[in-house]
């Protein structure tokens, strides 16, 4: 019925284009003209012979008459429809309003198979997005673009009648959001063809010490009670693969250790509530680096911060060349999963002025403009001696910002990194960015 | 009385649709994509029902609800939580702020009016 169900219309349309009376055309071709009247209304099929010889009265190919491309036209309309719950009133009248809007019902089929493209890459990335968690806003607008092309075009296709106005409106948006969803699956298609020579496992040794972290809430609990940081268990650790990934397990958790015994939990969480996240203040209450302070605040308890309602902190550090050299990722704020951040970070610029602490407020490139504020400082490494190379490393503690973190500095405007950043006309640029179109 | 319903979201064609299905549904509908103003405007005057995204500017939808816990003329709002990140930690994060329902995009505008229909008791 579907495939022939706008024949009929056609049939009706060229048979008034040609002047001819429904009685004559169906004299013509050897049917009763009521016969022919349920054709013209879609209540009847139309045999292959029968189509024949309406084309040949009506001086068109049958193909005109009744194209694949009006049952595609319909099943996409009716996709469409059918995810989006309409009922089956709705369902019914899909051929009517095929029929009626055959321009619209074509976006409307375009926009389901562009969705069904869409849902199926989001379903590849959906692992990816674990790891490469930049991605996750470009995503978010693609997914919003869905839901508002969804949303609209089940409200058009609705049964109820629409004022002309939100009519118009719903058209223009759904126009605009088809637009930005092309834009968006392009931008996604070409990050994800350049990236496929990439790394993608979670195979580099830093990446599995980050993981086997992340795992554990950022925290070694065992450093807290007592243990020495030999005691924390890194082998027979699933997220620690390799030997590489251990040794560099157990740097980290040597570390941590030093951090933990040179700020106690108890009166370290005491002088947070007391001052607040204020790294210079507990830098000078402890007497300990500036870094330190840092490190031991991404390295909390995550209760401590459950207990206060505030997300735990981001952190980001570096070495001498400014490759991230660990990353603490935090809501909002993402750490790139290769190659380096972005230039403008505060991290950056206290590579280039080592032991001045630096707090900067940071607002995110893009629609969202999330605000932070972000510590940074820059250590010496190593021993002091003769002729021995200046090695640095920088540390970024990123934390929102709130009502009781406003200065009067002007904001700071950053991306995560060139690659996926909304700010186009940036100085620091390295390359441009593959959202251009989408965000 | 017309029941009064808050959306915070920032996508504006999602609002709109938003807008226009609630309100042929016989709800007042209110849109804010601004979680500061919204919170005041909730604080001065609570809606009987709050939509609300998780991905917004500035405060997020999260900082949203948790301001809406905080406060006694919010603290038993029905607030149904919209992400475009169905996964599990948004979901978790929203469940320990005391969300009363999760919906993820897209989402179909029945369910929508259904969930809205199931809060609001009628």
């Amino acid at each position: 019925m579907a495939r022939n169900a706008l024949t009929g219309t056609r049939i009706r349309a060229r048979r008034n284009m040609r002047g001819l009376r429904q009685s004559e055309l169906a004299r013509t071709v050897g049917v009763s003209p009521s016969y022919l009247n349920l054709i013209e209304h879609n209540r009847r099929k139309v045999g292959p012979d029968l189509l024949d010889a309406l084309a040949q009265a009506l001086g068109v190919s049958p193909d005109t008459l009744a194209e694949d491309g009006d049952a595609r036209l319909v099943e996409g309309a009716r996709a469409a429809a059918l995810r989006s719950g309409a009922d089956l009133a709705d369902l019914e009248r899909i051929e009517e309003f095929t029929g009626r809007f055959p321009g619209w019902a074509k976006v409307l089929a375009q926009t389901q198979g562009r969705v069904e493209r869409l849902e199926r890459v989001v379903d590849q990335l959906n692992d990816r997005m674990t790891h490469d968690p930049y991605l996750g806003e470009a995503l978010h607008e693609i997914i919003s673009a869905v839901t508002s092309v969804q949303s609209t075009a089940t409200i058009l296709n609705d049964a109820q009648e629409i004022e002309p106005d939100w009519q118009l409106r719903f058209h223009q948006n759904i126009l605009q959001d088809s637009a930005r969803l092309a834009e968006g699956a392009v931008a996604l298609v070409n990050y994800l063809d350049a990236a496929k020579d990439d790394e993608m496992g979670l195979a580099a040794p830093q990446e599995e010490v980050e993981s086997w972290l992340a795992e554990r809430g950022f925290h070694l609990k065992e450093l807290e009670t007592g243990s020495s940081p030999s005691e924390v268990r890194v082998t027979d650790q699933i997220a620690l693969s390799s030997e590489a990934s251990r040794t560099l397990a157990r740097r980290w958790v040597a570390r941590f250790g030093a951090d933990v015994s040179a700020l106690p939990l108890e009166p370290f969480v005491s002088a947070i509530d007391m001052y607040g996240m204020a790294p210079d203040v507990l830098a000078e209450t402890f007497q300990v680096p500036f870094d330190q302070i840092l490190r031991r605040l991404a390295f909390l308890p995550p209760e401590i911060y459950e207990q206060r309602s505030v997300p735990a902190p981001g952190l980001v550090i570096c070495d001498s060349s400014g490759t991230l050299v660990f990353r603490r990722p935090l809501q909002g704020f993402t750490f790139p999963r290769f190659g380096g951040g972005c230039p403008l970070w505060p991290l950056y610029q206290a590579l280039q002025t080592p032991d001045m602490p630096l707090r900067v407020p940071l607002v995110t490139a893009g629609r969202l403009g999330r605000r932070f504020i972000a510590f940074a400082y820059c250590a010496r490494q190593g021993q002091m001696s003769f002729d021995a190379p200046r090695l640095l490393q920088a540390t970024m503690l990123v934390i929102p910002d709130d009502a009781t973190q406003h200065t009067d500095k002007p904001m700071l405007s950053v991306g995560a990194s060139c690659r996926t950043c909304a700010q186009l006309d940036c100085p620091a640029r390295r390359e441009p960015s593959i959202l251009m179109g989408a965000v | 009385m017309e029941k009064r319903i808050l959306v915070i979201e920032d996508e504006p064609n999602i609002s709109e649709a938003l807008r226009f299905i609630l309100s042929r549904n016989g709800w007042q509908v209110d849109v804010s994509a601004d979680g500061h103003a919204a919170i005041e405007t909730m604080r001065k005057d609570p809606p009987d029902l709050l939509i609300l995204d998780v991905m917004l500017p500035g405060l997020s939808g999260f900082d949203v609800l948790r301001s809406v816990r905080e406060v006694e003329c919010t603290r038993d709002l029905p607030v149904l939580m919209l992400t475009a990140k169905g996964q599990g930690a948004d979901r978790a994060e929203a469940e320990r702020l005391g969300v009363t329902r999760f919906m993820t995009k897209p989402f179909a505008n029945a369910e929508v009016i259904a969930a809205v229909q199931d809060l609001a008791g009628t």
